[in-house]
């Protein structure tokens, strides 16, 4: 007998070709733009169907990423304010940490709001499939269950896989020791020490966490700059502070090798000048980057096309070279941020539903947060600077806000960016304790086309950090 | 020759500060007054210019600095730049000078592209297994050049200031919102400026009225951002004041309306219209409905004359390929689709509403008039996706219930023929040596000449009229 690999049961054999298996809209993912997507096509009335592995839609943010994460760094403020407040003579004992009741409230957090996105799906009627779908070519996938596969007929579909945190290049897979950011977001212990390669705003965010913890946290970054690519002055703001929170920044610095020992995670640290030298750390965080799920999408049987880094190329209506295929969200590109994805998928949905929609914002905002918080949207001084834009610049440091010292803080920087001709707002800048907050009223008066005399005109509340953003309008207007 | 630069008294009663940042690197050439480092003191931030032109040679501070005024902060290599180009306005207004930084690709201003993507992506329906044909369809937006990355993307200013509400109008009346002049602050638009321009650009490129075209072309109204616009309000002295004869009531358009009113004078003047008049003996057709409607149980839906055409043009269709097909005149092609899906048009309350039915040359006419009768139910209770209203290859308009001897009805374009339909009569027909009671349905075709010769339009006309005398032929070609 010799083998048919056409007859091997991994091929065929589970294809249940009984099933009913149409669907007018399917949507591949189940995280925040999957489920946007889901919602807004089953809203405008077409027929969804959402595969995603798990049992209720939430994806790397609800799961992995956003919200558990922003819990932990809730408990992180906490422990902070609480050893703080001994300045303005309020003093607590050294408080007492249960990480078994830190990580039940973390966790039911989660699963109140994915079993809350498992009702709406059913509300809306969306037939949700646990599984992985694979393409077979533009109209048809293969959907991989626990225990079977069945064929699936679609006559659009949305790929939301979104993506998945890398490795160092050449160095072990994750385990509890060297940890990637789903690891860590588990909080399995409260290590002694920790290193974080990267200073992106996930290293940085989960390097808060653990060090309010009690983590002796370490920091690597490759670049001159921790948060490479945004603003120095924001970033200023923060690393002033993690100065003092964090053991160690070590910038232009690379990691050469990891080993594993008996007591924890050797480390070779290599500076700019070549030098090497060796640190021992109970924990490893690896946060180094993302890179998108296309790889077993089976892209290959459609003409769908990736860039070099993977992320699958689209139109402003987030459509692929297959005309039926739409992507969103960090499959589809940078920046890979859960409210961009949201709005892509409205976009795709929509646009499938035949109306004429075009994802074009005039602003995504972006937030690291940390302690203190980093925001911005729109054009960046950094950008201006690579586009020799000619812009004008009106910054307030926080440190005469009334809000700022009454809540035991001055520092912080709110600034925005003009167009120096028509005063048209470009972009808004925030380093501060609440910036994520306040960045909102950048993005709509970005969207609105406001002008500085806008922002300087529009009464904000006293006192608050939010007349930082009216007070910087104003600097543009000051005789000189 | 090297310069110290010093921190310079900045303002009374400042003797220190913190280097938050510093804009400059060494080996930079640098120009007189570029801001060199951001200091942020007790009372603000400010960039600390640089007092000659050169090369940057070192620099001593580090960002977080604390530095007292006198402090050298870096030296300079001076005359490194021979020439200094035009004096940056520097000091307190923090303008950012140009810095010889790496050249950045200039990205395509996003919105120009998206929105002729999204006008073309809904012409373009996309069908479950792509054919060749639906793929050069949508290769007028390809992929290959999305559109730029949001946040890396290019200058705010230069796109159109207006509310994403206000974008949204225009993408869906089919404008480009940076061609809207606005009448708003700083040249902001609203959406009644978008509206206004849809009016206004009908009303000038063509035929318009002999009340209309008083205003200034389109093209010259277009002012430019912040700028006052020439001339009263556009649109208030264009029509006479029709109070001088009698009273009137201004009611709004409604959007039904707005979008047909959009649609038809688009089609007038872009589409060289052709109508053909012929008439169809239905009569066998007729007394077999007849027969059949009257075998049928009150719930079953009776076949419609309309339902019956639905499928005689379907093979027309397949039998006249030029008649299924769009032009794509940009690229010098034709779009042959490979799929028949044609619009009934159906009068409702609110409006014109055109439902598309797919796949007819797949369907028997039982389901075609079931499928019909449904939505054309829905379309009068205002209940159809727009999707259903998408994707026509040819639209039929019967206006044979109402009554009519004949009328040219309008192309839909990217469509290029329309069929209408008028009220059938029974008239006396020559046949051999005797007149002949026989019923008569007059229809009109009219196509888009740029596609459709005149032979290949009476060719299709009396095609179909034979057909619906002969229905055989059906069986014979489908």
């Amino acid at each position: 007998m010799t083998d048919k690999p056409t007859e091997s049961p991994a091929n065929k054999a589970h294809v249940d070709p009984t099933r009913n298996s149409q669907a007018d809209v399917l949507v591949i993912g189940g995280g925040p733009g999957g489920y946007s997507a889901a919602f807004h096509a089953a809203d405008l009335g077409l027929q969804v169907t959402l595969v995603d592995p798990e049992d209720n839609p939430g994806g790397v943010c609800l799961y992995r990423g956003c919200i558990p994460s922003k819990a932990l760094l809730h408990v992180a403020k906490t422990l902070t304010e609480a050893a703080e407040a001994a300045s303005y003579g309020v003093i607590f004992a050294k408080p007492q940490l249960n990480l078994h009741e830190m990580r039940s409230w973390k966790d039911n957090i989660v699963g109140q709001l994915t079993q809350g996105l498992g009702q709406l799906v059913q509300k809306k009627k969306i037939h949700h499939i646990r599984g992985r779908a694979r393409f077979l070519d533009a109209g048809r996938v293969v959907i991989e269950q626990e225990d079977h596969k069945s064929e699936w007929v679609f006559s659009h579909a949305i790929v939301a896989t979104g993506s998945r945190p890398i490795a160092l290049p050449g160095f072990p897979s994750f385990s509890p020791r060297i940890m990637n950011s789903t690891i860590a977001l588990e909080l399995a212990d409260v290590p002694k020490s920790l290193l974080v390669v990267g200073g992106g705003y996930i290293g940085l965010e989960l390097g808060t966490v653990y060090a309010a913890l009690g983590t002796k946290v370490t920091v690597v970054e490759m670049m001159p700059n921790i948060l490479p690519g945004v603003d120095k002055d924001l970033v200023s703001v923060l690393k002033r502070r993690l100065d003092n929170v964090f053991a160690d920044i070590l910038v232009r610095t690379r990691v050469q090798a990891l080993k594993e020992q008996k007591n924890g995670i050797q480390a070779t640290l290599v500076d700019k000048d070549g030098h090497e030298r060796r640190r021992l750390f109970h924990k490893v965080l690896i946060a180094v980057g993302r890179v998108p799920n296309s790889g077993e999408l089976g892209l290959a049987n459609t003409r769908i096309v990736k860039d070099d880094r993977g992320f699958i190329r689209v139109d402003g209506q987030r459509r692929t070279h297959e005309p039926n295929i739409f992507a969103i969200g960090d499959v589809a590109g940078e920046p890979m941020l859960a409210h961009k994805a949201t709005h892509e998928g409205r976009v795709a949905a929509a646009a499938i539903a035949g109306r004429k929609v075009v994802f074009e914002p005039r602003a995504i905002p972006a937030v690291v947060y940390t302690d203190p918080e980093i925001a911005w949207c729109g054009l960046t001084q950094t950008e201006a600077q690579q586009q020799k834009r000619k812009i004008k610049v009106g910054k307030i440091p926080w440190g005469a806000s009334g809000r700022a010292l009454t809540m035991g803080r001055n520092t912080g920087l709110t600034k925005i960016i003009i167009e120096p001709e028509s005063e048209r707002l470009l972009g808004v800048g925030l380093a501060g304790p609440g910036a994520g907050e306040l960045i909102a009223e950048g993005a709509l008066a970005l969207e609105m086309g406001a002008v500085a005399e806008d922002l300087r005109l529009t009464i904000h509340p006293h006192p608050t950090l939010s007349e930082t953003v009216m007070e910087a309008a104003e600097t543009l207007f000051k005789p000189r | 020759m090297t310069t110290e630069v010093r921190i310079p008294d900045i303002s009374e009663g400042v003797t220190e500060g913190t280097v938050i940042s510093l804009l400059v690197a060494v080996g930079d050439d640098v120009e007189l007054d570029q801001s060199l480092l951001e200091l942020e003191t007790d009372k603000a931030i400010v960039a600390i210019p640089s007092p000659a032109a050169g090369k940057v040679a070192s620099i001593e501070v580090a960002e977080g600095d604390s530095v007292a005024v006198g402090a050298v902060i870096l030296k300079l290599e001076a005359g490194a730049m021979a020439a200094a180009t035009s004096g940056a306005e520097a000091g307190d207004a923090q303008v950012e000078p140009s810095s010889p930084e790496k050249v950045v690709e200039e990205a395509a201003p996003p919105d120009a592209a998206t929105a002729d993507a999204a006008v073309a992506a809904t012409a373009a329906s996309a069908p479950i297994q792509p054919t060749p044909d639906a793929v050069t369809a949508t290769a007028g937006m390809p992929p290959d050049s999305p559109a730029p990355d949001p946040a890396e993307s290019g200058p705010i200013a230069d796109v159109a200031p207006a509310a994403p509400s206000v974008r949204r109008l225009a993408r869906e009346l089919g404008v480009d919102i940076n061609v809207v002049p606005g009448n708003g602050p700083h040249g902001r638009i609203s959406a009644e400026d978008v509206r206004e321009f849809v009016k206004q650009t009908m009303t000038t490129s063509g035929s318009g009225g002999t009340y209309i075209a008083t205003g200034a072309p389109a093209s010259d109204r277009k002012t430019t951002a912040g700028t006052t616009r020439a001339g009263s309000i556009p649109g208030a002295d264009d029509l006479p004041d029709f109070t001088r004869w009698g009273g009137v009531i201004r009611e709004p358009l409604h959007k039904v309306r707005e979008i047909t009113a959009a649609a038809m004078s688009h089609a007038w003047h872009t589409v060289p219209q052709v109508t053909q008049y012929d008439e169809a003996d239905i009569t066998e057709v007729e007394e077999f409905r007849r027969a059949h409607n009257q075998k049928l149980g009150d719930r079953e839906t009776k076949l419609t004359m309309t339902a019956i055409l639905l499928k005689f043009a379907a093979v027309a269709l397949q039998e006249f390929p030029q008649f299924n097909a769009s032009l794509d005149w940009p690229r010098r092609e034709l779009v042959m689709k490979q799929y028949i899906h044609i619009g009934v048009a159906v009068d409702t309350d609110h409006g014109l509403l055109v439902p598309v039915i797919r796949d007819i040359d797949q369907k028997g006419i039982e389901q075609l008039a079931t499928e019909l009768t449904e939505i054309a139910a829905r379309a009068r209770e205002r209940r159809v996706n727009p999707a259903e209203l998408e994707g026509g290859n040819f639209t039929i308009s019967n206006l044979g219930g109402i009554g009519g001897r004949a009328f040219s009805p309008i192309v839909y374009p990217p469509q290029v023929a329309i069929l209408g339909v008028s009220r059938a009569r029974t008239e006396p027909v020559w046949h051999n040596n005797e007149f002949r009671p026989r019923l008569i349905m007059p229809l009109s075709l009219t196509y888009d000449h740029r596609v459709i010769d005149g032979a290949d339009g009476a060719r299709f006309l009396s095609w179909l009229c034979e057909a619906l005398k002969q229905p055989l032929l059906l069986a014979m070609k489908g």
